[in-house]
């Protein structure tokens, strides 16, 4: 029988990403992008732009969107979606704040894998 | 499976082929495409305006890279194929790529017909057919020459028009005693040529030629009855040809083109061929409409349907040259069975001529007032019978059923099949189905989804118009393009309201000028940050996430997420110090690149983004501080030698060019700005394309502005002569200033100064002294806030969170 474990992993503090920016999160497989848009919501979706690669960490961040530096595709950060007439989406992950603590779910490690 | 298509040719014609097939067939080929030009696919009927101007080649881009990469096809630029192996199925290129092929589609088009007369091949002697032709007229032009376009066809006359707004003497020369004579009759043919020649252009008609005179490039015309022309240019634009070379040399049966039957399939089952290079019924085509005809039929056929077939249709034409109401249709001989109505209006200009028989118009040429073309070609296609309102019929689709005189009451009342766009074949239902269904609001909208309008651009009226009609008041073609969605506010009015409504922050002017979003977008925070940075560069604080990558870290992103450092080399200026320290920090740093930029500077690519503060302290250790490479901001002073070495030189130009740079460094502009001081005429620093330039003269410094040489190649404009150094630089700092204070995010000098006008800033900044003194004391306090090296700043710690992972996790904590 295969239980999921539920793991969270403290990644820093919410004073870390200035308000309506990123910053990123290296795993052995790929880097997760953490944005923290204007009211404070965290967000955490694969640092990797569906379009070309690019570092979606390094964009700017609007709402809940962000747009890719390389070639402004526009990303939903709640859906990974592409939004607009792009096409396109990136895996998105759990994140929480605690105290002013940042947890990112495990399952950025195993799906990034996948 | 997949099958492989491959396709000769990236022309208009195979273009549109693959949007129906990628319609009708998705995934179905396996796509590859070789193209002897070397660029991606553009509307080749709009190549007059990027000729005179009034557009550029961006903007007749049909598919951008992006649509090649988005459909998984394989693009080969500038691969000419000379051979086909049909048993083996394989196509080769001149580089020797080879490509097997299920379905080979040839779409090679027409080659220009070249006069053989002597001197045919000098230097200088053009023809009209591709967008290297128009950039080689461009150039040719820029000697203010005189140019000699041989052909009066539809392509001369639109190469003798842009070829003269670009500032040459043009002459025609036509074999025939009027001009267009295929397209127009007589009449109009010579009130065409009036037209002209009150242009200035000079038309020569019943002309023949018997040379084209030169010493190592061309120099004269020379025509039969002895007359010699001079020349600095020859266009020869008498025609085309198909290009059947490919279908012959592969055993295809060829007559004038490639032959192929209605189904655009040639003598071999898996080939077809279509466009200009393809003969079907005994006809080539050179129009587009037929042309997209060809596309769909073979879009059809690959896909397997059964099909449409191509059918021989009435075609109409207009000529694109600016401010020449020209149109015609269908067929205009005269004829022992046919009758004609003609109307003149000498005062006005005006020419208009149908040609009937049977109670059918099969022909009308129109000249000075020509918005009824369509209505008429309408009622060719459809052979109505006109004969209930003959008497009326010339004056047009207003006059007939009592309709009021109004142009929109005319659109109004056109069936729903009535086709507005004859290149794209769209219809007036279509298109208000689609404004209606998706809620379209802009001309380029209606553009993107039904191409009505999205080829040669003239039918853009009417769409108009049957915008206007379906939207109502909502529809103002004359709206300010706003900044973004998330305002209607375009970026001058924005501009203003800061000033007037002394907004000092991003927060401020969202609230104040009621934004729609709440935190805007990456096109408007951009834009609003620089215009509050320059506005108050004293109160404002810089707000870092809304400044692309590039300006928040310094330095420049590339396609793998890596970085580029240019330390900043004042006037181009090095020394072995320097130099020894960029090696250092090249072997330290593991940089892979190395490349000197356009710019006389030293770029080291392939920066880890870790990395750049350590980079940076290094290369401060010494004295070099951020080249700007990436902002919007003063770029380069690009210098030559000068007086201190060169014997021609008039003036210290090195000297110079440190100097304005080192006045100027750090300072944000609406687009980047690049500078250059040549220290002679012989302009070996290029300053006359540069945003602002420098040319020395021995009686002191020519200052040049609004030049471009990046997607636009444009000289610049002469802003005036000074005497000193001292006031060089404060009129080339006043210009800067006012562009600062002046433009949109993104406009870059020369776009500002078409928008304002060359003689509004030379008025300004040329003639109005206290004016410019104000600029300049501007400029010079907005300074004491901006010159600060940001390379330096991080270094000690600024923005630290910028250049560093927060978090690097490894497997185990996850387990």
């Amino acid at each position: 029988m295969n239980m999921a474990v539920q793991t969270w992993i403290e990644i820093g503090q919410l004073a870390d990403i200035p308000p309506l920016g990123a910053r990123c999160v290296k795993t052995p497989h790929g880097r997760v992008a953490v944005f923290r848009a204007a009211d404070d919501r965290v967000f955490a979706i694969e640092d990797r732009c569906p379009h070309r690669g690019g570092p979606l960490s390094q964009g700017i961040v609007h709402g809940n969107a962000v747009t890719c530096p390389l070639h402004n595709f526009v990303i939903s950060l709640e859906t990974g979606e592409a939004q607009g007439a792009d096409e396109g989406s990136v895996a998105t992950f759990a994140v929480r704040v605690e105290d002013g603590r940042l947890f990112l779910h495990a399952d950025a490690l195993r799906r990034l894998v996948a | 499976m997949t099958e492989k298509l491959v396709i000769v040719g990236n022309g208009m014609a195979p273009g549109r082929m693959l949007e129906h097939l990628f319609e009708c067939a998705p995934g179905r080929f396996d796509v590859t495409i070789f193209n002897a030009e070397p660029r991606v696919n553009y509307d080749r009927i709009l190549l007059s305006p990027v000729l005179s101007g009034e557009k550029s080649f961006e903007e007749i881009v049909i598919h951008g890279d992006g649509w090649y990469i988005d459909n998984g096809i394989t693009l080969y630029k500038g691969h000419k194929i000379v051979g086909i192996d049909r048993a083996a199925k394989t196509v080769r290129s001149e580089h020797g790529e080879v490509a097997p092929y299920d379905k080979l589609v040839i779409a090679t088009g027409s080659v220009p017909f070249i006069i053989p007369v002597p001197g045919h091949t000098l230097p200088g002697v053009l023809t009209y057919r591709d967008l290297d032709d128009v950039q080689a007229m461009m150039l040719a032009a820029k000697s203010r020459g005189r140019a000699v376009v041989i052909g009066g066809g539809l392509l001369g006359l639109e190469a003798a028009a842009g070829l003269q707004a670009q500032g040459m003497e043009v002459t025609v020369i036509h074999l025939m005693p009027t001009l267009m004579e295929r397209q127009l009759d007589p009449a109009a043919g010579y009130l065409l040529q009036k037209e002209l020649e009150s242009r200035g252009i000079e038309v020569l008609t019943k002309a023949s030629t018997r040379a084209i005179h030169g010493e190592g490039r061309v120099q004269s015309v020379e025509l039969e009855d002895g007359t010699v022309i001079p020349a600095d240019l020859v266009v020869m634009a008498v025609g085309i040809r198909p290009n059947a070379f490919l279908g012959k040399e592969a055993g295809l049966e060829v007559n004038r083109g490639i032959v192929v039957d209605a189904r655009m399939q040639t003598s071999d089952p898996d080939i077809l061929a279509l466009g200009e290079c393809a003969e079907v019924g005994g006809l080539t085509y050179g129009l587009v409409a037929p042309l997209y005809q060809m596309a769909n039929v073979a879009a059809r056929h690959l896909a397997g349907e059964i099909g449409p077939v191509f059918s021989d249709q009435a075609m109409a034409t207009r000529l694109k040259v600016t401010g020449v109401d020209l149109y015609s249709a269908g067929d205009f001989a005269e004829g022992d069975d046919r009758e004609e109505i003609v109307l003149r209006d000498a005062s006005a200009g005006v020419y208009k001529r149908l040609v009937l028989k049977d109670d059918r118009i099969i022909g009308a040429v129109l000249y000075g007032e020509a918005a009824d073309g369509p209505w008429f070609f309408d009622q060719i296609r459809n052979r109505t019978d006109i004969s209930a309102m003959r008497e009326t019929l010339i004056f047009g689709q207003a006059y007939q059923g009592g309709a009021p005189l109004d142009p929109m009451a005319a659109v109004a009342a056109l069936p729903d099949e009535a086709e507005i766009c004859g290149c794209n074949g769209v219809c007036k239902g279509k298109i208000v189905g689609a404004i209606k269904d998706k809620g379209l609001t802009s001309l380029d909208d209606v553009r993107a989804h039904t191409k009505a309008s999205a080829s040669c651009g003239t039918c853009s009226g009417l769409v108009e118009q049957l915008m206007a009609l379906t939207l109502g008041d909502a529809f103002n073609p004359q709206a300010v393009k706003p900044m973004c969605g998330c305002t209607d506010l375009g970026h001058g009015d924005v501009r203003r309201l800061i000033r007037a409504k002394t907004l000092k922050s991003i927060p401020a002017v969202m609230q104040e000028l009621e934004w729609k979003t709440s935190h805007g977008c990456a096109k408007c925070r951009p834009a609003l940050n620089y215009y509050l940075v320059c506005d108050w560069p004293q109160d404002y604080a810089d707000d870092y996430q809304s400044r692309f990558i590039n300006e928040r870290v310094h330095a420049n992103i590339q396609k793998d997420g890596t970085y580029s450092v240019v330390p900043r080399m004042w006037g181009g200026v090095t020394s072995a110090k320097e130099l020894r320290a960029i090696a250092d920090v090249v072997e330290k740093f593991d940089i892979p690149t190395v490349k000197v930029t356009g710019g006389q500077r030293i770029d080291m690519l392939g920066v880890k983004k870790e990395d750049l503060p350590a980079v940076w302290a290094d290369l401060g250790k010494a004295g070099f501080v951020s080249g700007h490479a990436y902002a919007k901001g003063l770029r380069t002073v690009k210098t030559c030698v000068g007086s201190e070495w060169c014997r021609f030189g008039t003036q210290d130009s090195t000297g110079l060019g440190i100097r304005l740079e080192k006045f100027m460094w750090g300072s944000w502009t609406p687009a980047k700005v690049k500078l250059a001081v040549s220290g002679c005429p012989r302009n070996c620093a290029e300053a006359t394309c540069k945003d602002v330039g420098v040319i020395c003269v021995d009686s002191g410094f020519e200052i040049h502005f609004a030049g471009a040489a990046g997607l636009d190649i444009k000289g610049t404009e002469v802003l005036g002569l000074v005497k000193t150094e001292d006031e060089a630089l404060e009129h080339i700092v006043a210009l800067v200033q006012m562009y600062r204070e002046q433009g949109h995010y993104l406009e870059r000098i020369y776009k500002w100064a078409k928008r304002v006008g060359i003689e509004e800033i030379r008025e300004q900044i040329l003639n109005d002294a206290d004016r410019r003194r104000d600029y300049f004391d501007r400029f010079v306090h907005s300074q004491k806030f901006a010159q600060v090296d940001p390379w330096s700043e991080r270094v000690s710690g600024k923005d630290k969170h910028e250049f560093k992972p927060m978090a690097t996790l490894t497997m185990e904590a996850a387990e």
